[in-house]
């Protein structure tokens, strides 16, 4: 088959189970997950041949595979759709491949396959366990088809976005997505914090793509075209940076690439828009690992590395795109640091390692960002399928004393559980050593040095320093959890019973364990290496520029920082948090901290609410059924009052009394008064007569003589 | 066969009242009537297929036009066509009112003459969207208006008398403007024949003096007597409050027809008089149309955010979409002649073609669960899903195809018009953003409120246990459904006749 071929299917198979599944079998659970696993499988393999493919070729950014059609009428021409891998989608789609493929076949252990249904379960409430011989055993979820169909779809939504070659499929895949996260993250519909996170999720992330739909929408007017190949030439670059767009003084690539950028920030959770994310982890856990992780957060990422050659032309957009990202990473790392529930230290985790990627592409570090970007996901789905795998354990707990109050997901639950799940604590402690930067083995600390060296090369010192701290302070909450889970002596009798999970959830964790671990040198720098392997990812994705960066040259300063704050960090969770063995002991649970900054709130007093009552106040009563309908209820008695004023005042008076009765009445009058006369006597008549004649008589005489 | 080819708009046309007054002398079996109905209405629909088929996209102008005396003593004549704009709004109509009718199978009430109403409606609609003649658009757009008030005061629940009354009156009212303006422009160059119209009209040199003022002044008011008729009818706000009253309280299946194509005769009116009678004042009041269309939008969303009331919100929704035809149109009015407003218009087109899908599969959505539990109040649903798994798949389905979720039908339209309309509209097209916002809030907000949530017990057991969607309704979404998901993957099979009838026009 041709490569281009192969790229226009790649994405199907996960959406052809999506609708088998909802249409024909989501009465068979093992024939869902077998066509959803299988379709996983399917576009993981059309992506590997695709991937190396494309490395195999020798100048791949001047030849890329691309291949489009016709989609829409323009008027006289037509907006094209098509698919490209170049080095960076290639690159992307290589992850994502992976990430997707061992979610899939996790959720299948996650979602209890082969237990029996339980005692209690409905559909919209995660599974309670059943009773089998006395014992209370995991029960398989309720509504396990439906789950694979949803995340089949995410994933053809990803996939979608990621071989894209225009800004509008991107777009397409994106929502898409969108729409998926709303779906999983309220998988269990029956729980109130699950509905509302789904909501809020939606919402908070539509913030963002209104702005980038008017992005692309003015993208569109200006160049005439959505393709990649189209907009990124040179003098469409050009034309796009000299015209101004009117607004804060942007250039009309500064303003679209701002545009642009908000949806990001919406889709990656950056600040102001990050307060979705963390309630996201209502959803089950895979949903975490696919939404944070592998796919829709990278998705962000990936549109401003994608755009960047639209929104690095303007300083401006630049500086606002840094400044969002160090802040975000610095600030959602503080609020890390004072969680307790094992995945959302996670969620504020991403967030911030988002942060820092966003940061780097706006220090022009575009390389360092893709590259923390690869090793960040296989990395954070690790550890969220990792701590997935722990819950799951501590589920199993939990049924075991059957004290429903212990909250599976709270650290301080925990304890002591590197023994009794070996496999996911060493996965688990590897994803963590690659989230602090563990030096030199582990990916983290090879993409996160990059942009330290960047930022520091390029003497964005401010970056540098904020980026350090939130480096020193993620090696610090990640080694805490990782101490208050996995060591010391269990804390409860749950943990006490906890146990390690299925074969397919492990082997996911396996796997990624080896990617967070070795994904790192394939863009190992020239001064560890010596030279003798070439810094293939450098040289790989930084052929995308049109100029093509130079590698760093070694510099001590921020290797050092790197290791300091790495290791440094890594010390100081596990010595402060060694014999902590609740949350009164923990120094750290300050309340602007445990409460997120009260950023949720805020919104919710300057945003929700005011929405609301415009919504139900002003507009519904006030605007529509007071004043407006008011007006048109003005018309009724108005005719009305119109119609009786010309009955009451016309019509009766008038017409019906002086012009109707009236002319009776003076007739009826004249009858009553000559009545006298008409008495029937003969005689009077003839006097009558003689005498009328007479006076007729006389008068025409008189009128007649004179 | 001949006949047929050459009659074949006056045989789509006229085919439904035929069968209306056939049905007259038909024996009152509930079921027959149906059937009958049913069957009836899908001749037009399937001869529109013929004539979807037959239609040459590449060739400007009108097609099938027919055209015979009909009062000549003021020279109108009955003179019908079609373009690939009313094409489209043909094939909807025709698409649309046999799955009413199918809706409607439930109703038990005087079968016959709901029925009957059903098909003189269609009759009605069918004859604005064909109308080449002043006078003959005039006549069909005030008949649609009498089987639609009888199926609101008949058939309607609690409130029906006060909301068929202002359907009535408010577009009747309306359109008084619009008929004096209809025979002003008789009057004046002795023929109602638009495409005679459209010449002559425009041709006036700009120093003609009319009824004793400058002609640029007549034209304006006669401008805006025609854009308030079909204001109201679209309904652009703030003349909007009518749609609300009138659609909670018809049947499901006139709040299907309502939304689905009564509404597009407002929008088609703009796009088939408007602009083309008044390219001039349409480029001075884009501006003004803009402001109401956006006012629409946004405040339509908004209303329908804060509804309380299932079928309430699904017609504040109908505000908010059509606010985006209207946005278009103002866009193509003031961009005439250049690629924004060829893209912005057959977006326009193709929202009306969409919302018709949308509008009509939520309203059926939601008539489906208000004939088993005899309540649209929002607070007594909650925790549907379990109960109804398969009407709640097809319910968030519809929900996102009326959100513009890209990948449905909706999403392209909107798209388009707003790239058609960023440039020559640029700060209302960032204003009607908000309204795409709330669109999210409100679509989400129905659909938790209706369906998620834990298992609503009230509705689970014993004689109010909520049934499952049946097998009709089901065949009444189905088709809905397959459109908007084929109209969203592979928009082309209908755009690409809009796009060039478009081209051609503005």
């Amino acid at each position: 088959m041709s490569t281009e071929l192969i790229i226009w299917l790649l994405p199907l198979p996960p959406a052809l189970a999506f609708f088998l599944i909802v249409l024909f079998t989501n009465k068979s659970k093992a024939l869902s997950h077998t066509i959803a696993v299988g379709a996983a499988f399917l576009s993981w393999l059309g992506a590997m041949v695709v991937f190396f493919r494309a490395v195999g070729v020798e100048h791949l950014v001047e030849h890329p595979f691309a291949s489009s059609i016709n989609w829409l009428p323009t008027g006289e021409t037509y907006l094209k759709i098509g698919v490209l891998i170049d080095p960076l989608s290639a690159t992307v789609l290589f992850f994502v491949a992976w990430t997707v493929l061992m979610i899939f076949l996790y959720s299948v252990g996650y979602h209890n396959f082969g237990q029996p249904a339980g005692d209690h379960d409905h559909a919209g409430l995660p599974p309670h366990g059943a009773t089998v011989h006395g014992h209370t055993v995991p029960s398989v979820e309720p509504m396990y088809s439906r789950f694979f169909a949803f995340i089949g779809l995410f994933a053809f939504g990803m996939f979608t976005l990621v071989v894209s070659d225009n800004v509008l499929t991107m777009f397409v895949g994106w929502e898409i997505m969108g729409l998926c996260s709303y779906l999983l993250i309220g998988f269990w519909y029956g729980k109130e914090s699950a509905r509302n996170a789904a909501i809020k999720a939606f919402m908070t992330t539509r913030v963002g793509d209104v702005f980038m739909l008017l992005g692309i929408a003015f993208l569109y007017s200006v160049t005439g075209s959505l393709s990649f190949h189209d907009i990124f030439r040179e003098e469409v670059l050009h034309a796009l940076a000299s015209v101004p767009s009117g607004v804060f003084g942007l250039s009309a690539a500064g303003l679209i690439g701002l545009l642009l950028f908000i949806g990001t920030v919406g889709k990656s959770a950056q600040f102001p828009l990050h307060v979705w994310l963390p309630d996201a982890m209502e959803g089950p856990t895979p949903v975490s690992a696919m939404i944070h992780a592998a796919t829709m957060v990278s998705a962000g990422v990936y549109a401003v590395i994608r755009m960047f050659p639209i929104i690095s032309l303007d300083e401006k957009t630049m500086t606002i795109v840094a400044f969002i990202g160090a802040f975000t990473a610095l600030f959602a790392a503080t609020i890390a640091v004072a969680q307790n529930d094992i995945k959302r230290v996670l969620a504020y985790s991403t967030i911030s390692q988002l942060g820092f990627m966003i940061a780097a592409l706006g220090i022009h570090a575009y390389v360092a960002a893709t590259f923390h970007l690869v090793t960040h996901a296989f990395f954070k789905a690790l550890l969220f399928l990792g701590s997935g795998s722990v819950i799951h354990g501590m589920e199993h707990g939990v049924l075991h004393t059957g004290n429903h109050k212990v909250d599976p997901q709270d650290m301080f639950n925990m304890g002591g559980l590197k023994d009794k799940m070996p496999k996911t604590f060493w996965t688990f402690l590897i994803g963590g050593f690659a989230l602090s930067g563990f030096p030199l083995v582990t990916a983290g600390f090879w993409s996160k040095d990059e942009i330290l060296a960047d930022a520091w090369a390029h003497g964005h010192t401010a970056v540098f320093f904020t980026l350090a701290i939130a480096a020193f302070l993620t090696a610090f909450y990640t080694m805490r959890q990782i101490t208050l889970t996995f060591f010391g002596e269990p804390r409860t009798e749950e943990a006490r019973h906890a146990h390690e999970t299925p074969w397919t959830m492990t082997t996911p964790l396996i796997v990624l364990s080896v990617f967070a671990v070795g994904f790192g040198w394939v863009g190992m720098p020239h001064w560890i290496t010596g030279g003798l392997v070439e810094n293939w990812f450098h040289h790989f994705v930084g052929s995308m520029l049109h100029e093509h960066s130079e590698e760093l040259a070694f510099n001590i300063v921020p290797l050092a920082t790197s290791l300091i704050v790495a290791l440094g960090g890594l010390a100081a969770g596990y010595f402060v948090y060694r014999n902590v063995d609740s949350p009164e002991q923990d120094k750290l649970q300050i309340p602007v901290l445990k409460n997120k900054w009260y950023v949720d709130e805020l919104y919710n007093i300057i945003f929700i609410k005011p929405a609301v009552w415009f919504s139900e106040v002003f507009v519904s009563k006030w605007m529509d059924k007071g004043f407006i309908d008011g007006i048109l209820h003005i018309f009724g008695p108005t005719t009305g009052g119109i119609g009786s004023a010309i009955r009451n005042y016309f019509d009766l008076p008038i017409i019906n009394q002086l012009l109707g009765d009236g002319s009776a009445e003076v007739t009826w009058w004249f009858g009553k008064n000559l009545r006298p006369i008409q008495t029937g006597r003969i005689q009077q008549y003839l006097i009558l007569s003689l005498i009328l004649l007479f006076v007729v008589g006389g008068l025409l005489y008189f009128l007649l003589m004179a | 066969m001949e006949y047929f080819n050459t009659h074949l708009l006056s045989l789509i046309l006229f085919t439904p009242a035929i069968a209306a007054l056939i049905m007259l002398f038909l024996p009152s079996n509930n079921q027959l009537q149906r059937w009958f109905a049913f069957s009836a209405s899908l001749i037009p629909f399937i001869m529109t297929l013929v004539l979807w088929n037959q239609f040459d996209p590449n060739t400007a102008g009108f097609q099938f036009e027919e055209k015979y005396a009909w009062y000549e003593a003021i020279h109108s004549s009955f003179h019908v066509g079609v373009d690939g704009i009313s094409l489209s709004m043909v094939l909807l109509t025709t698409f649309l009112t046999p799955l009413a009718i199918l809706a409607s199978f439930s109703v038990s009430d005087r079968v016959k003459p709901y029925m009957m109403l059903f098909l003189f409606l269609e009759t009605g609609m069918l004859g604005v969207f064909m109308a080449l003649d002043l006078l003959i658009f005039f006549v069909f757009w005030e008949i649609g208006l009498v089987p639609m008030y009888f199926l609101i005061n008949q058939w309607g629940s609690a409130n029906r008398n006060y909301a068929s009354l202002k359907f009535m009156i408010y577009t009747m009212g309306g359109s008084l403007g619009l008929l004096l303006a209809v025979q002003l422009l008789g009057v004046l160059f002795g023929t109602f024949d638009l495409v005679a119209l459209y010449q002559q009209w425009n041709s006036l040199s700009a120093d003609t003096i009319l009824l004793g003022m400058p002609i640029h002044t007549v034209k304006t008011i006669a401008f805006w007597a025609f854009a308030i008729a079909f204001a109201v009818k679209v309904p652009l706000w703030p003349f909007h409050t009518w749609l609300p009253d009138a659609h909670t309280e018809a049947p499901t299946a006139g709040s299907m027809i309502l939304a689905g194509v009564l509404l597009k005769l407002g929008a088609y009116g703009f796009i088939r008089l408007v602009l083309p009678l008044y390219p001039v004042e349409a480029k001075i009041f884009a501006g003004a149309l803009a402001v109401l269309a956006v006012g629409a939008i946004v405040f339509g969303a908004f209303g329908s955010f804060g509804q309380t009331d299932f079928k309430r919100l699904v017609a504040y929704s109908s505000v908010n979409h059509m606010g985006f035809v209207v946005l278009g149109i103002a866009a193509a009015g003031l961009a005439a002649g250049t690629p924004d407003a060829h893209i912005a218009m057959s977006g326009a087109v193709l929202q009306m073609f969409n919302h018709g899908l949308s509008a009509a599969g939520m309203f059926f959505l939601v008539g489906v669960i208000y004939e088993r539990t005899h309540t649209r109040n929002l607070d007594d649903f909650g925790g549907l899903f379990p109960l109804v798994p398969v009407y709640g798949g097809i319910l968030i389905f519809t929900s996102m195809a009326s959100l513009g979720l890209p990948g449905l039908n909706g999403f392209v339209s909107e798209f388009m018009i707003v790239r058609g309309s960023y440039q020559p509209l640029t700060i209302y097209t960032a204003i009607s953003m908000l309204g795409l916002l709330f669109t999210g809030a409100y679509i989400l907000k129905g659909v938790k409120k209706v369906l998620h949530g834990p298992m609503n017990e009230h509705w689970a057991h014993g004689e109010h246990k909520l049934t499952e969607i049946n097998l009709r309704e089901i065949l009444v979404m189905a088709p809905l459904m397959a459109l908007m998901l084929f109209t969203g993957v592979w928009p082309m099979w209908i755009l690409d006749i809009i796009n060039k009838a478009v081209t051609a026009l503005f």
